[in-house]
């Protein structure tokens, strides 16, 4: 499948060959599992596997739950308790669906970054990074919408917060917002529809997913130089690459197993500790919880949300110039898909000729700052909208569009790139050296000059 | 550079999880004491004993107001619960009533029926409590003080029931009380008083020993399933290490070659 040069399936016996004329199925997963893949990849690049099994986890524990899952107003609390008290195991399954969505995201946040560390959404690997961005975009709405299933007081008040910004939207946006609703309020209607979506969505993210590796499989994977695989020979793409089965499985899951091992610990010793304890009250219409927060995936997104109040001189001026239409509550909503948005333009905004971080002296600060701003902003949109908080917001959402809309234009015509490695044989046989022990082999004593 | 890499991940999955913990931390206004309980950690069982006394706290000092909707008397019998013998648990159910559909009527409860609903709406249900009011054992850091000390949740309820000032105030046409865990006025009385009840096992039941018994009793009907939780997660988790362990080998004896033959040239 992929453009580097490797060895294809050719089916031997006579039952391979029969199946292999009607449906070239084993011949498709043989090329999958079998692709060459740079040699020199590092544990950063654990997490597609991570994902995958995350996304199984969900789907599988998933269809259990619904199957004891009542998505109505009346019944849905109670029938969340009938399986954390009743179904056998049901509340090791609710426990892991729960803290599986976390792990979901985390895995997903840092997969992200590796990206865009090592530059892999730069030319030719684009439409993995649009899918993948799409993904992500599918992911938020499905772990939304799974939220306000348990019909806890933070499922109800986050239901009510979120597609409340659909009605900030001036003109169309309480038509809008009741259309999403199925009606004026989170009502019955609304629950259901939410889960129908809940129940769809992931298979549609399947979907994207297989479209996922479809693309890296042909453009081949990235790796920490940014170099690509050479394609001139079989031999010269084995001199860089290693088949993906067994060397990448069998490495992908001994860091799956690490992870499983500390997911497993969290959901088994203390499995509430990253959700809002106000969920084990019943929803309830007419008591506001004291603070709404969603959970801890979306808050850099929540805290860009509310970093613009009337106040900001930024929305002053967009108020006065849109004569009053576009208020803070529709600008915050405007800046949190915004913040989205350029993230996906990211392969556009960067006008480096470098892929990898490694070579790029001043893109690593400017990207470590990116990753603390990222904290900060989860940070932020935990915290009370008042004060010194929402300034931080806005500090944040400010570096936030600045790294992607001014800062990494920027830096492709200002940054002098370090030299990158010739091929990537020669970068992993360097980083294998460099991580031989260092002691009684030699006598030198004497530091080596570099140069 | 690979140990590297890791560590970077390892420690940017923390940091990216603490900000939620802290703000759970910043609501916390009142005073509440960090009691300990038989079942924190995470080898902490439930006490049988301690369970059936809660229950009689409950029975005698909440239930006339307050419900535990979502547990069914059956359950008082369970493994790692109360574990009431059968015959003690149906005749406990008969001192409740509940409502029949089919008769039409009020009957009295038995076995599969639930505990009745709050007896009016000032008073929250009950089953959920100690998990809807977790979060208080200061966790800061990285969870390891929630992993050790608890979740918060049943300290709160005992600190809540022990917190009476003394202090009242008519306000509107109903009466207010100080309470130092919640850090302000509450509409529920003080409920317990030293020898209030007598305890079928001859412990003492001093003011602190009954607030104690009923936070554990409702840490019971929040998480029945506490006990076999810990015991997956111990079976889990040494499996995944094991496992973990066994890959790691597999793995470095696969990459072995690889590695030599780069080191060569």
């Amino acid at each position: 499948m992929s453009g580097i040069p490797h060895d294809h399936y050719e089916p031997k016996s006579n039952a391979e060959k029969y199946v292999h004329r009607r449906l070239p199925i084993i011949g498709l997963i043989y090329d999958t599992i079998m692709i060459p893949t740079p040699k020199n990849l590092n544990w950063m690049w654990i997490w597609g596997i991570v994902l995958v099994f995350c996304l199984v986890l969900q789907i599988v524990t998933g269809i259990v739950l619904a199957m004891h899952y009542t998505p109505h107003v009346d019944h849905a609390f109670a029938s969340v308790e009938h399986i954390m008290r009743n179904v056998n195991g049901g509340h090791m399954l609710r426990y892991l669906h729960q803290n599986g969505a976390m792990l979901f995201f985390l895995a997903v946040y840092l997969h992200m970054f590796r990206s865009m560390y090592y530059g892999s959404y730069k030319t030719p690997r684009e439409i993995t990074w649009i899918i993948g961005m799409l993904i992500y975009l599918l992911m938020m709405a499905t772990a939304f919408m799974g939220y306000v299933l348990p019909w806890g007081q933070m499922s109800f008040w986050g239901a009510t917060v979120i597609t409340g910004l659909f009605g900030a939207i001036p003109g169309i946006g309480d038509t809008l917002q009741m259309w999403i609703l199925g009606g004026p309020a989170v009502d019955n209607a609304a629950l259901n529809r939410f889960f129908s979506l809940h129940y769809l969505l992931p298979f549609v993210i399947l979907g994207l997913v297989i479209v996922h590796i479809w693309a890296f499989h042909t453009t081949g994977n990235n790796n920490p130089t940014g170099v690509e695989v050479r394609r001139g020979s079989k031999e010269e793409a084995e001199k860089d690459t290693l088949p993906f089965w067994p060397y990448f499985v069998i490495k992908d899951l001994f860091a799956l197993a690490v992870i499983l091992a500390l997911f497993w610990a969290l959901v088994g010793f203390m499995p509430n500790f990253l959700g809002h304890t106000d969920n084990y009250i019943e929803a309830n219409p007419l008591v506001t919880p004291p603070e709404i927060v969603p959970e801890w995936y979306f808050l850099p997104f929540y805290a860009i949300l509310r970093a613009f109040t009337s106040d900001v001189w930024i929305v002053i001026a967009v108020n006065w110039l849109t004569f009053g239409i576009v208020d803070a509550t529709f600008f915050g909503v405007l800046a949190m898909f915004g913040a989205i948005f350029v993230w996906a333009l990211l392969p556009w905004l960067d006008t480096s000729s470098v892929r990898s971080g490694r070579y790029r002296p001043m893109f690593k600060w400017w990207f470590w700052l990116f990753i603390i701003n990222f904290v900060v902003l989860t940070w932020a949109g935990a915290m009370p909208a008042e004060g010194i908080y929402t300034t931080i917001a806005l500090i944040g959402t400010t570096y936030w569009f600045a790294y992607f809309l001014v800062i990494m234009p920027l830096l492709g015509v200002l940054e002098k790139p370090l030299p990158e490695p010739e091929t990537i044989e020669q970068d992993f046989k360097e980083t294998v050296k460099a991580s031989e022990p260092k002691g009684p082999k030699g006598p030198s004593a004497e530091p080596i000059p570099a140069e | 550079m690979k140990l590297r890499t890791l560590a970077v991940a390892a420690l940017s999955s923390l940091v990216l999880a603490l900000p939620a913990t802290m703000a759970e931390a910043t609501k916390v206004k009142g005073e509440v004491t960090n009691f300990d309980f038989s079942f924190q950690g995470l080898t902490g069982t439930y006490d049988r004993n301690q369970l059936q006394r809660g229950l009689q706290v409950y029975h005698e000092a909440c239930a006339s107001c307050h419900g535990l909707q979502y547990v069914a008397f059956r359950t008082l019998s369970d493994r790692n619960g109360p574990e009431l013998p059968e015959d003690q648990m149906r005749a406990f159910a008969d001192m409740y009533e509940v409502w029949d559909e089919e008769l039409r009527d009020w009957r009295p409860a038995t076995g599969p029926d639930h505990f009745p609903e709050s007896q009016f709406e000032g008073a929250p249900d009950l089953s959920l409590m100690t998990k809807a009011r977790a979060g208080f054992s200061g966790p800061y850091g990285l969870g390891i003080n929630q992993l050790m000390k608890g979740i918060g949740g049943p300290e709160y309820v005992a600190s809540f029931l022990l917190g009476y000032t003394g202090e009242e105030d008519f306000q509107a046409g109903s009466m207010f009380y100080e309470n130092v865990a919640y850090g302000g006025w509450v509409s529920m009385a003080p409920v317990l008083f030293d020898d209030m009840l007598v305890y079928e096992d001859g412990t003492p039941a001093t003011e602190e020993q009954m607030a104690l018994d009923v936070a554990a009793f409702l840490t019971w009907t929040a998480e029945p399933k506490l006990v076999e939780r810990k015991h997956a997660g111990f079976v889990g988790v040494i499996f995944l290490t094991v496992f973990a362990v066994l890959l790691y080998l597999t793995n470095k004896r696969l990459w072995a070659p690889i590695k030599n033959a780069a080191k060569k040239d």
